[in-house]
């Protein structure tokens, strides 16, 4: 190796650093997030079924995802010997890749990014997050079994309905912050102090629902409904091969959720950012962990086993360690200017966590939907009413733009306006599909092959 | 250098995708390896700082085109379709076409007597950092210059979407009566 090959390589390494160190940190943690993530849905379905969940590995259960990842690190590696090997390996790698890559553009923090201010930064998160299906329908495809390929062509036939419902919901978006770029979106934000969520509340919704039939999850789980079709197009698969499909499932829901905060709710802005009497939030991340430090602490001695005692500690340890690290900067001068970045990390991850904690509340609670009323909700309600919201809010713009007064209080009346015409709309399209589809609906499945 | 690097990991992917797609016997694979050239396509465009063409390319291509190619994959036996496109005279066909394609690029790189992409003209060579977002630069001209071709090309895909949608529709009706 020659001293100005190693020399460009020191460059290179000086000046990407941080891309690097963010990239690293996304592919190492994210697993572990999805991990505690499965370990918070069940505990959440337990709790809303009056039952404990989880509660022999760690306290209540905390090394739970660890667990679970050895078991399914040693499990043995099934290949079906019909299948086609090469797209058998391939898919469930292209399933998770998918949904890692796409979180590289978006926006944990002010600073916080891998793919810093590409100006197309949600197109790239949507577009390659969207990559995913392409490993569930190979899996499919290659497992060689009449469930896997049902399950494969349903949850393909589902991506392509709800992802045009899904970006017809964000134009509106778009069209208030005027960009593309995901830190371009929250700074819109700020700027004209308001979340979208409260111009665009029919958007919003929208997206949520699509986002919900994207990632497969219930009530329109059909893909993997498990009364019909066993696991859908992961019945072959065990093992590793399922934790990786497992994990890129999870983390398309992080990468929802992300959208959905960045897009609606304010990104990393704390609420009221723009209001300096409220400045006390930015110590709330510090004082919430030590709160929750303090409650395992108080919980520690209730414990009935001396580990879980020991474990409880532990935990109480860790909260105090955070509290300690949000704390730092605000004394140590020199590296006061982490203290934004950390913050706005803090509310982004609260903001997808309630989003995704919706999520979970949302499967706990519907029924699962029939196939035929999955399409059609897609096609005859979501899609028309996306458009006409996309319309509306174009008129409360244009209105906010030629009035005189007050630009944010126009936008925000016109915006109202604008949503009760939606919401007619929408009352209008839900009637006449029930008048016209009320044979059809009661018959079979014509979609299920 | 690093942008060397770059173009050529992209391009060396794509060329020996596509060779592999070509010469795959399994339809699906072929499918795979013709994701693979696209992706790396979509790689070079990125590489020249066309971002907006790079997230097109792989939200159509890949993520539109490439579901339609798969399903028909998936639901058609190709091997018996494969069958009926057999005939006599393929061999001489075949080489006629790779004939004329061959003599067409040798003839553009005698006259040239230049590598392709060597001695273009270049307008206005501005550093890749200080270039102009070009998602805005691309919607001004094509809401403005191109707007009427624009405008064109979408009724036309309106037609053809609407006219799929009958095609669809008359062959259930009959189905039914």
């Amino acid at each position: 190796m020659t001293p100005s090959t190693l020399q460009s390589i020191l460059h290179f390494l000086q000046t990407w650093w941080v891309e690097l160190t963010c990239g690293v940190v996304i592919v190492a943690v994210v697993p572990l997030v999805a991990g505690y993530l499965v370990l918070m849905e069940r505990k959440l379905m337990a709790d809303m079924q009056a039952r404990l969940g989880p509660m022999r590995v760690g306290p209540h259960g905390l090394l739970q995802p660890i667990a679970d990842a050895v078991k399914l690190l040693i499990k043995e590696d099934i290949i079906p010997s019909e299948s086609d090997k090469f797209i058998f390996w391939l898919a469930p790698v292209v399933s998770m890749t998918a949904a890692l890559t796409s979180m590289g553009a978006i926006a944990f923090g002010p600073s916080f990014q891998v793919a810093r201010d590409i100006n197309i930064g949600i197109l790239f998160v949507l577009g390659v997050s969207s990559l995913g299906f392409l490993g569930i329908i190979l899996g499919g495809w290659a497992s060689n079994s009449h469930y896997s390929i049902i399950g494969a062509l349903r949850s393909t036939a589902q991506l392509v309905s709800y992802e045009t419902a899904g970006g017809l919901a964000i134009i509106s978006s778009l069209l208030l912050s005027g960009t593309l770029s995901v830190s371009g979106i929250v700074t819109a934000q700020q700027n004209q102090h308001v979340w979208f969520i409260f111009l665009a509340p029919v958007a919003f919704f929208i997206y949520l629902v699509a986002s919900i039939a994207e990632t497969n999850r219930a009530p329109f789980d059909l893909p993997e409904a498990e009364s019909e079709l066993v696991a859908g197009y992961m019945t072959e698969y065990s093992g590793f091969r399922w934790a990786l499909y497992f994990l890129g499932e999870y983390a398309n829901m992080i990468v929802v959720g992300s959208v959905a905060t960045t897009l609606f709710l304010g990104g990393w802005l704390r609420p009221f950012p723009n209001v300096h009497w409220l400045n006390w939030l930015d110590f709330l991340p510090g004082l919430f962990m030590l709160l929750l430090g303090a409650y395992c602490t108080y919980r520690a001695g209730k414990q009935p086993v001396k580990v879980q005692t020991a474990f409880m500690w532990g935990v109480a340890l860790c909260c105090f360690l955070v509290a300690l690290i949000f704390a730092v900067p605000w004394f140590v001068a020199p590296i006061k200017f982490v203290i934004p970045g950390l913050n706005g990390a803090f509310w982004f991850l609260l903001k997808v966590t309630a989003y995704i904690y919706l999520f979970m509340w949302v499967r706990f609670t519907l029924p699962r939907y029939r196939f035929d009323q999955l399409m059609h909700l897609g096609w005859y309600i979501l899609i028309p009413l996306a458009i006409v919201n996309v319309f509306a809010v174009g008129i409360a713009m244009l209105i906010a733009a030629n009035s005189t007064w007050n630009h944010a209080l126009v936008l925000a009346l016109a915006t109202i306006a604008t949503t009760i015409v939606t919401l007619v709309c929408a009352i209008f399209l839900v009637r006449w599909h029930d008048r016209h589809t009320e044979s059809a609906s009661l018959a079979p499945d014509s979609y299920v092959g | 250098m690093l942008d060397s690097i770059l173009f050529y990991f992209f391009a060396g992917v794509a060329v020996i995708s596509a060779v592999l797609m070509v010469t795959r016997r399994n339809a699906l694979h072929s499918a795979v390896f013709l994701i693979t050239t696209l992706m790396a396509t979509a790689g070079i465009f990125l590489q020249l700082r066309a971002e907006f063409l790079f997230i097109a390319q792989i939200i159509i291509y890949v993520g539109g085109i490439m579901v339609l190619f798969i399903f028909v994959i998936m639901l058609v036996r190709l091997d018996v379709a494969l069958h009926h496109i057999r005939f006599r005279m393929k061999n001489l066909v075949f080489t006629a076409v790779i004939a004329v394609l061959g003599a067409e690029a040798g003839a553009i790189l005698y006259y040239a007597r230049k590598l392709p992409g060597q001695g273009l003209f270049i307008q206005n060579i501005a550093p890749a950092e200080k270039l102009a977002p070009n998602s805005e630069k691309l919607a001004e001209s094509l809401f403005s210059n191109y707007l009427l071709p624009f405008e064109i090309a979408s009724v036309l895909l309106l037609v053809a979407m609407v006219g799929a949608v009958v095609m669809a529709k008359n062959k259930k009706r009959t189905e039914d009566s």
